[in-house]
């Protein structure tokens, strides 16, 4: 049965696919990418070593999960960090509000934080009166759109400068321009008052060492360090999957996570904190709060057969090489992570029942496992999905279908009847595709039936 | 029941059913190590990483190459004196008129000469005042040549803004501070911390950056658009 995501899914790929102007752009867009990103995988000596050993510090972190997560806090506890555990997403984006509340908070600017998108935290902070600022320029663009970000790590990729110079002039009043330098700067001189003026900074993070309690983020534009350094508080938002054992496996991850993500040997700025402001130092927010996110990621961790899914370090990788995600687009799959690994989270996060049609959006080609540089088993996790969908919630006209194809392939006389009578109907259905009923209409409306032979090959083997 | 108590109640309920170590069930190698453990420390990891020559000659060579692409700008001199020549020489073609420093050996031996207006981080000045100042000079803990890296603290740098805030960042370090490579980095920032860490660390690579318009590079987002560092070897 299809849920309402199901249809908007469905309605919004359609449109998309045969939008070959949108596809130009994310073809282009992402055609840089994939140069550097193979020059930076050649630098290595060993990719795929380094492949398989992240993805056993990830298996170590998952399946210890308890013990790291004791010493991260306890760590971060004792340099004067306050930690928040968050069972769900209303628990967190309420202890943010009463937080903003007890600063009397008049201005809040946030860095890029997926986690925050999947809470819905700046809808919730915005509810009780709280303006918030996403400094991140591919963030700040969609913000001011009203949109979710298009790609969990490239979220403007589907706009074109001449877009985001009309949407500048528009909402920030400034002059028309086709140069991406310029607009940049425009977004620079904006943020560089909000920094200044803003109370409380949001961050996510990228990692949680277990090992020394700090949050590490991963960073180009330095909107993350603006964001951690000039605000009196700074509030940390984590899904407790983050964790990893020890600090030195950063070496590992950090090179890992740019080349996957964004085809650089390490981005710009990877920044460590674990405290608020210390004793000897002479600025950082006074006060600095982690808040530890649940939501059904302990759900997920009780699948053994999926639970790798918690390695993923949100490069987007599987994303940039998935042939539905290139046709479709980001925002068509309506959730807040898109592509393979969003496929395999949602349903886990928000209910198989509305959201097993993702696991559907799927050639099964395998280059998302393949490009994960912490090897989740994307594409079979999808198959499980299926399988766990139906054993949930048989599909009656699935079983019935499925049980009279079993009959007629034990039933090989019956079958040939069946074959010989339908041979002179077959042109019929051709024609006809869109208007039968389904499977077959959904089947036909984009393929054609080839022209059946006049006589099947037993005929003919038995007519030699 | 508390949330931290819910939380790790519902974690340690899940891990009772075993997963299946990585390489079992996503053919692959596993690095030859059979293991699947905690890394113990760095060792293994020069194995898989980028290559970085052996010699202290190469590793120059190759922190040089990599603040090319990155679009460092590198002085390698040989001392004082030709350290204090360059800042001026980056001070005139750059028209600074304010400089933001902290108090550190090497940057009191070369900075005062620039003959700036100076304002020190240990005044504890507000973000406004350091985010008028055109350039913001720093000691750093480390420079990493494998990816053209700075490693910096709040406590090596002068906190955490002096380095972010202004639109130039100058570094100043010297030749023995150059570590091969990111295991190397963190093996350094272990043994020179231990448990009293700073609370910010920060890995620079780079002056700031975007692809966020049309994956087209922009350099100078949000922090500061030119880097340059001043090597005495």
């Amino acid at each position: 049965m299809s849920s309402t995501f199901a249809a908007k899914f469905k309605t919004r790929a359609t449109q998309l696919t045969a939008d070959l102007g949108h596809r130009a752009k994310i073809r282009s867009a992402l055609k840089s990418y994939e140069t550097a990103r193979d020059e930076r995988k050649a630098q290595f000596q060993d990719w795929q070593a380094a492949r398989s050993a992240a993805a056993a510090t990830k298996w170590e972190a998952i399946n210890h999960l308890d013990t790291y997560l004791v010493s991260f806090v306890d760590q971060l506890t004792a340099r004067g960090t306050k930690v928040f555990w968050a069972n769900n997403g209303k628990e967190a984006c309420d202890y943010v509000v009463a937080l903003a509340k007890e600063k009397g908070a008049r201005s809040l600017i946030k860095s890029k934080s997926m986690t925050s998108e999947e809470i819905h935290l700046n809808e919730a902070l915005r509810q009780a009166g709280y303006e918030v600022v996403e400094s991140d320029l591919g963030e700040y663009i969609v913000q001011l759109r009203g949109e979710a970000p298009y790609h969990l790590v490239f979220p403007a990729m589907h706009l074109t400068r001449t877009e985001i110079s009309d949407l500048f002039e528009q909402k920030l009043h400034s002059p028309p321009t086709d140069s991406p330098e310029e607009l940049t700067m425009i977004a620079r001189r904006q943020m560089r008052m909000n920094y200044l003026r803003a109370d409380i900074g949001i961050s996510g993070a990228n990692f949680g060492i277990a090992e020394t309690g700090m949050i590490s983020i991963t960073e180009n534009e330095g909107n993350a360090r603006l964001t951690t350094a000039v605000p009196k508080v700074h509030v940390a938002l984590m899904g407790i999957e983050k964790i990893l054992p020890k600090l030195s496996d950063l070496a590992l991850f950090l090179p890992l996570l740019a080349t996957a993500g964004a085809g650089q040997q390490v981005t710009c700025y990877n920044s460590l904190i674990g405290g608020p402001r210390q004793a000897d130092e002479v600025d950082g927010p006074e006060e600095f709060h982690v808040i530890l996110l649940d939501n059904q990621r302990t759900h997920l961790l009780a699948d053994a057969e999926q639970r790798d899914t918690l390695h993923c370090i949100r490069c987007g990788a599987c994303l940039n090489v998935c042939p539905i995600f290139r046709n479709v687009g980001g925002h068509t799959y309506g959730t807040t992570y898109q592509g393979p690994i969003g496929s395999v989270l949602t349903p886990h996060l928000r209910g198989l029942t509305d959201w097993n049609h993702l696991s559907y959006a799927s050639s099964l080609c395998g280059a998302c496992t393949e490009t994960c540089p912490v090897k989740i088993n994307l594409h079979h996790h999808l198959l499980h999905n299926r399988r766990n969908a139906v054993t949930q919630k048989p599909d009656l006209m699935e079983r019935l279908a499925m049980r009279a194809f079993a009959f007629l392939t034990h039933h090989p006389g019956i079958l040939n009847s069946l074959a010989r009578l339908s041979r002179p109907l077959m042109p019929w259905v051709s024609r006809a595709g869109p208007l039968l009923p389904p499977p077959i209409k959904g089947w036909l409306i984009s393929r054609d039936l080839p022209p059946v032979a006049a006589r099947s090959f037993r005929d003919y083997w038995r007519a030699r | 029941m508390n949330s931290r108590e819910a939380i790790l109640g519902r974690i340690q309920e899940a891990l009772r059913v075993p997963a299946a170590p990585p390489s079992e069930h996503n053919h692959g190698h596993d690095g030859g190590s059979g293991r699947h453990g905690p890394l113990s420390g760095t060792q293994g990891m020069q194995a898989w990483l980028p290559l970085v020559p052996s010699g202290a000659d190469g590793q120059l060579a190759l922190f040089q190459k990599n603040c090319t692409m990155l679009r460092t700008e590198l002085h390698v001199v040989s001392g004082q004196e030709e350290a204090r020549q360059t800042l001026a020489a980056v001070r005139d073609a750059h028209h600074w008129t304010r400089a933001a420093v902290h108090r550190n050996e090497l940057l009191d031996a070369v900075v005062p000469s620039l003959q700036l207006e100076m304002l020190y981080t240990e005044q504890r000045p507000d973000a406004a005042a350091l985010e008028t100042c055109s350039v913001g000079i720093t000691a750093c803990d480390a420079l990493v040549a494998q990816t053209g890296s700075i490693l910096l603290t709040a406590r090596s740098a002068g906190g955490r803004s002096l380095s972010v805030l202004p639109p130039h960042h100058v570094v100043v370090a010297r030749g023995d501070q150059l570590v091969p490579d990111l295991p190397a980095a963190f093996d350094l920032l272990k043994s020179r911390y231990g448990f009293r860490y700073p609370s910010f660390t920060t890995l620079i690579t780079g002056p700031s950056r975007t692809g966020d318009i049309e994956r087209i590079l922009v350099l100078g987002a949000h922090g500061p658009k030119n880097l340059t560092i001043v090597l005495m070897r």
